[in-house]
């Protein structure tokens, strides 16, 4: 087998994060019943006319601004003309040219596994509108719901020639991709519904030539994983047509999930004639400095440049600060807390271990593409729980055990948690002379128990730490309780 | 006789409740029932509505409302949306469909008290020069039924010509209320583009379509106009502050008016009889001060080729959605054609699938630049030529048509020579300027028009200049001989 | 300038109009006829002339992002040949 280098080209739409539709004003929601959110624009009656979403276009631009893009100062919509069921009008509304879509010419630092980051050039940010939704009935035939038509899309292509080399550099992508647009709150990111859905255009040619391959084009992929293995597949699928003596065709190919395998939909042998022209019925935008400046400020820090500066200011490792960032409002939550006084370890810690776990299991946590993605807009729990938590570890007034047990409680009823400690007098017993005493009264009730360990049945004092801790309720330091024991058993 | 009463004459007449609306609107009911079968003018009644919006606008009257044309009897041109009416645009793939709203002229004229009898042939889709195009129905000239009323508004011509509705609204394209107010003896007017919304007219040629009236009088047409007009935020193209103002229409003078006469549009081109009535009309208001120049306008023998390019290509585009899913009527697949193609093929009439073909083509990948892209930058000239005339002009006059009303069946096997019948009146949709058509005196009997144009926004100015060139020329309204 | 029958062919498909073999003729004809006239403007000086695609000045006409009551799905579904289960039945569609 000869050595070949796959090259990937990403075609990504993300729905926008608006109230209203991108032509109308008809709601934007998931899911519900077919036809309930259309009205006679987004279906396509005859006499209506567009009027274009503002939020929708700031968000574009916006996203393009945060990809290092140009902005087109001047920027049209295009009419895209064919024909399909689903395409109300039979023209999508979109933006054709290369310097007319808002943004172009940008870039998104992807992190390389060696640990350092490669640019992989973006050749167009622009805005267009979504199609109705096809269904095949079970008994045969299809039927359309239009709820989705009109809602405002967002395109990003990739440049070409392709800066994605390798699956996994197309998964990282489309992961950090994702992330970015989750941060500029422009889309919410869910795949699994079809808010980001990417295509990619995969070839390969023989390491060395400069001869780029046929490409044949991927959808129907809902996960990160997807996408990877999709990549993979479509690799060595087009490795092992060449080797065979054929030739790759341009051809459009779907996803099984289930078999991990991709199958023909159909062949591209011409390209569609879209006949792109300007809307007639649409005014040109204008983005002014002032409106491009405005925007610009309203870009917080992106998740790559946030993540990078967690590992150089915190020392937190790449998977912990991958799992702090992941997710903006929980990076916010971990920044919130750190600006209340908490130290960044003890904080990431308490986030990633017990407060992750503890809104999976209680169903609060969200999954997206393979991650989990705890989401704790609806817990009680806040930053200064967690700061005041982990200083009373810090300094020794609770052990890390029932520091445990107080945030279970914090989590379900939102009280701080010194003040648990007050109300259940959960102090840390540091006092030494009661400890003596709870140490001398469990040897003393012990007795065969001190025999053998003084026989030599060194282990047995985990037996007695058990009982010194049951007596004192768990509050005992447990340390001071080993020191004590030790004592006491070998001296008297 | 009610129905030969122009609006402000029976806006008058029922504030001063010598008479009722129902009694108006049952008088051109009659009427319609009784003559229409001879002009073909409606293809759609709405008695029940026109009888509930009579009523709304008696109570109107009754609380003193001054409206100048409350309880005015009118039709819509079929391309105009009218919810739970029937709206075909004169199409077999429309027949059946009830649109589920109004277009915001519909609206505007029912909130200004007026009354609704039914909806008017056209050529198929707007699509024609002389109204034969219309797929449901053929409709008469009032003047000489043998003779074509012009298009594509050529119901509502008719129905005002015939007085079987007092106003009516068109949609102009390249021509289409202007043509056929030339050829009936009306007033046409095409405001300026983006004073009426667009919003619930079916495209045709969408940078080019405007809705405007067909009245008697200019009178009425400003007050028509007026009503229809303003700032729609459904749609993108309307303009602010755009609502056209009666208040200055009989003010003026037209002494010391400088008046443009492009010699591209007096040439062999035009008919004699035309032609000497235009040149009458010129010649009474030179005594009446008005100061005429002859000027060249060069862009204007594009204007067709421009259009007919532009035009058909933005309505292969705008007639995509008629594919039968979700309105319209439906035809069943055979064989291996899709279900799209075997509807549009078998629904769409010649003319239509004709103006398809050319636009698609001159949309198409090789041909875009040498056809579309160029024809929109000709466009952009001719607009800044005729601009630049405003600079020196108050308006531009020439003939509305090159000829009267010509027999049915005349031009049908040339169609080249129909479409350049649309010669004076194309620059108007090019530029977006107000252009109005004002009847002249007869040739051999039959209406002439004359062509008013002016500058974008200047419609206000332009309807005073017809009024007071109307006045200027003695013309009464002139009921149609046979009538 | 002249369009064969293949092309006339294409653009019917591209249109998405079923034509019978007499139709596409006529069409041929026809459409030859009027691009002989569009040879008009072939000619003319266009240099440094932006395409005017609307008849008014205008930019930035947007609209708030507020949500407005659209259709009940009854009318939106009214005027349909066929509906099922809330959804418009589409004709057999053959992809090509």
């Amino acid at each position: 087998m000869a050595d070949y280098v796959v090259s990937v080209g990403m075609e990504v739409h993300a729905e926008l994060l608006t109230q209203s539709k991108m032509f109308c004003r008809c709601k934007v929601a998931f899911g519900g019943m077919p036809n309930t959110r259309v009205c006679p624009v987004c279906i396509g009656l005859p006499g209506t006319l567009p009027v274009p979403n503002r939020a929708a276009v700031e968000m574009v631009l916006k996203t393009a601004l945060a990809l290092n893009c140009t902005i087109a100062i001047d920027s049209v919509f295009h009419r895209k003309n064919y024909f399909y069921p689903d395409l109300p009008k039979g023209y999508q509304v979109s933006q054709y040219g290369d310097t007319n879509p808002i943004g172009y010419d940008g870039y998104l630092e992807i992190p390389t596994p060696e640990g350092g980051t490669k640019k992989i050039k973006i050749r167009r940010v622009h805005l267009e509108e979504d199609t109705g939704k096809l269904m095949h009935l079970p008994g045969g035939g299809s039927g359309v719901d239009y709820n989705r038509a009109g809602v405002p899309l967002m395109e990003i292509v990739t440049e070409f020639p392709p800066d994605i080399e390798s699956p996994d550099d197309a998964r990282e992508y489309l992961v950090q991709l994702r992330s970015l647009l989750v941060y500029l709150g422009v889309t919410d990111g869910k795949m699994a519904e079809g808010s980001v859905r990417c295509e990619p255009n995969i070839s390969i040619r023989e390491k060395g030539s400069t001869q780029y391959g046929t490409k044949t084009e991927l959808k129907n992929l809902n996960s990160f994983r997807a996408v990877q293995l999709g990549v993979a597949f479509e690799a060595k699928r087009q490795a092992e047509v060449l080797e065979s003596g054929g030739t790759v065709r341009q051809e459009t190919r779907g996803w099984n999930e289930a078999t991990e395998s991709s199958f023909l939909m159909r062949t591209k042998e011409s390209e569609q004639d879209y006949r792109y022209f300007p809307c007639p019925d649409l005014i040109p935008m204008h983005f002014s400095e002032e409106q491009i400046e405005r925007v610009r400020s309203t870009i917080p820090e992106l998740p790559l440049a946030k993540l990078q500066r967690y590992r150089a200011d915190y020392a937190l490792s790449d998977y912990d600060a991958g799992l702090l960032v992941a997710d903006r409002d929980w990076a916010m939550f971990f920044e919130e807390a750190l600006e209340l006084g908490g130290e960044a370890k003890a904080i990431c810690n308490w986030m990633n271990g017990d407060f992750a776990k503890m809104l999976n299991e209680s169903g609060q946590g969200a999954m997206a593409g393979g991650k989990s993605h705890p989401e704790r807009k609806t817990s009680l729990v806040r930053p200064e729980h967690l700061v005041d938590l982990a200083k009373l570890v810090s300094d020794a007034t609770i052990n890390g055990k029932m520091a445990k047990e107080i945030f279970a409680e914090v989590f379900d009823t939102g009280k701080m948690p010194s003040q648990i400690v007050e109300e259940k007098g959960l102090r840390q017993v540091t006092d030494t002379g009661a400890i003596a005493s709870a140490v001398a009264e469990v040897l003393a009730s012990n007795g065969s128990q001190v025999e053998a360990y003084r026989g030599g049945k060194e282990s047995l004092i985990g037996f007695f730490v058990g009982q010194v801790m049951k007596k004192t309720q768990g509050r005992a330091n447990p340390q001071l309780v080993q020191d004590e024991l030790k004592k006491q058993l070998s001296g008297d | 006789m009610i129905t030969q009463l122009t609006a402000t004459e029976i806006n008058t007449a029922l504030r001063a409740k010598k008479v009722s609306v129902k009694e108006v609107t049952e008088a051109f009911l009659k009427r319609i029932e009784n003559f229409d079968e001879e002009y073909g003018a409606y293809l759609a009644l709405c008695p029940e509505r026109a009888l509930a919006e009579a009523e709304a606008a008696q109570a109107k009257i009754d609380a003193g409302d001054s409206g100048p044309l409350v309880g005015v009897p009118i039709a819509h041109k079929d391309n105009i949306s009218t919810q739970g009416v029937e709206t075909t645009c004169a199409s077999k793939i429309l027949q059946g469909y009830v649109p589920p709203y109004d277009a915001t002229v519909v609206e505007n004229c029912r909130e200004a008290g007026m009354v609704l009898l039914g909806k008017t042939n056209l050529d198929e889709f707007a699509m024609g020069t002389s109204g034969e195009n219309s797929a449901l129905r053929l409709t008469r000239n009032p003047w000489d039924t043998d003779r074509v009323p012009g298009g594509s508004s050529a119901g509502s011509a008719a129905a005002v010509s015939a007085e079987l509705a007092c106003l009516a609204t068109g949609s102009d394209t390249g021509g289409s209320i202007r043509m056929p107010a030339s050829l009936t003896g009306l007033v046409g007017f095409k405001p300026t583009y983006g004073r009426v919304s667009r919003y619930g007219l079916v495209a045709f040629g969408s940078s080019l379509d405007q809705i405007g009236p067909f009245a008697k009088t200019v009178e009425d047409c400003s007050l028509f106009a007026e009503a229809m007009s303003g700032y729609d935020r459904k749609d993108s193209t309307s303009l602010q502050g755009s609502k056209i103002s009666s208040a200055d229409l009989k003010t003026g003078s037209l002494k010391g008016k400088k008046i443009a006469l492009p010699r591209e549009l007096f040439t062999d081109a035009i008919d004699p009889g035309v032609r000497e009535s235009v040149e009458i009309a010129i010649d009474v208001l030179t005594r009446e001060g008005v100061d005429f120049h002859e000027i060249t306008l060069p862009s204007i023998n594009y204007g067709v080729t421009t259009y007919y390019i532009i035009a058909p290509a933005e309505a292969s585009s705008n007639l995509a959605k008629f594919d039968g899913v979700r309105f319209g009527s439906r035809v069943e697949s055979t064989g291996h054609v899709e279900g799209f193609a075997a509807t549009r093929g078998k629904l769409f009439g010649p003319e239509v699938k004709l103006r398809i073909m050319v636009g698609t083509y001159a949309l198409s990948a090789g041909y875009y630049d040498a056809y579309y892209h160029r024809a929109q930058q000709v466009r952009g000239l001719m607009a800044a030529e005729f601009e630049q005339a405003f600079q020196e002009y108050d308006c531009i006059l020439s003939p509305a048509s090159p000829v009267t009303a010509f027999k049915i069946g005349e031009m049908v096997d040339d169609p080249m020579k129909l479409k350049l019948l649309d010669l004076c009146t194309i620059p108007a949709n090019m530029g977006g300027f107000p252009s109005l058509s004002l009847p002249s005196s007869l040739a051999g009997d039959l209406p002439v028009g004359i062509l008013l144009t002016g500058p974008v926004m200047g419609d206000e100015k332009l309807l005073q200049t017809a009024y007071n060139i109307d006045r200027a020329l003695g013309r009464d309204y002139r009921r149609p001989p046979i009538l | 300038m002249s369009i064969s029958l293949d092309e006339v062919r294409h653009v019917a498909h591209l249109a998405r109009l079923e034509l019978d073999e007499i139709e596409l003729a006529s069409f041929q004809t026809k459409l030859n006829a009027l691009l002989g006239h569009f040879e008009d403007i072939a000619g003319v000086d266009v240099s440094g002339v932006q395409p005017k695609p609307h008849a008014v000045s205008l930019v930035n006409i947007l609209a708030d992002d507020v949500v407005i009551e659209g259709l009940e799905r009854e009318q939106a579904l009214l005027n349909s040949a066929e509906t099922k289960a809330g959804l418009f039945i589409v004709p057999t569609i053959i992809e090509e």
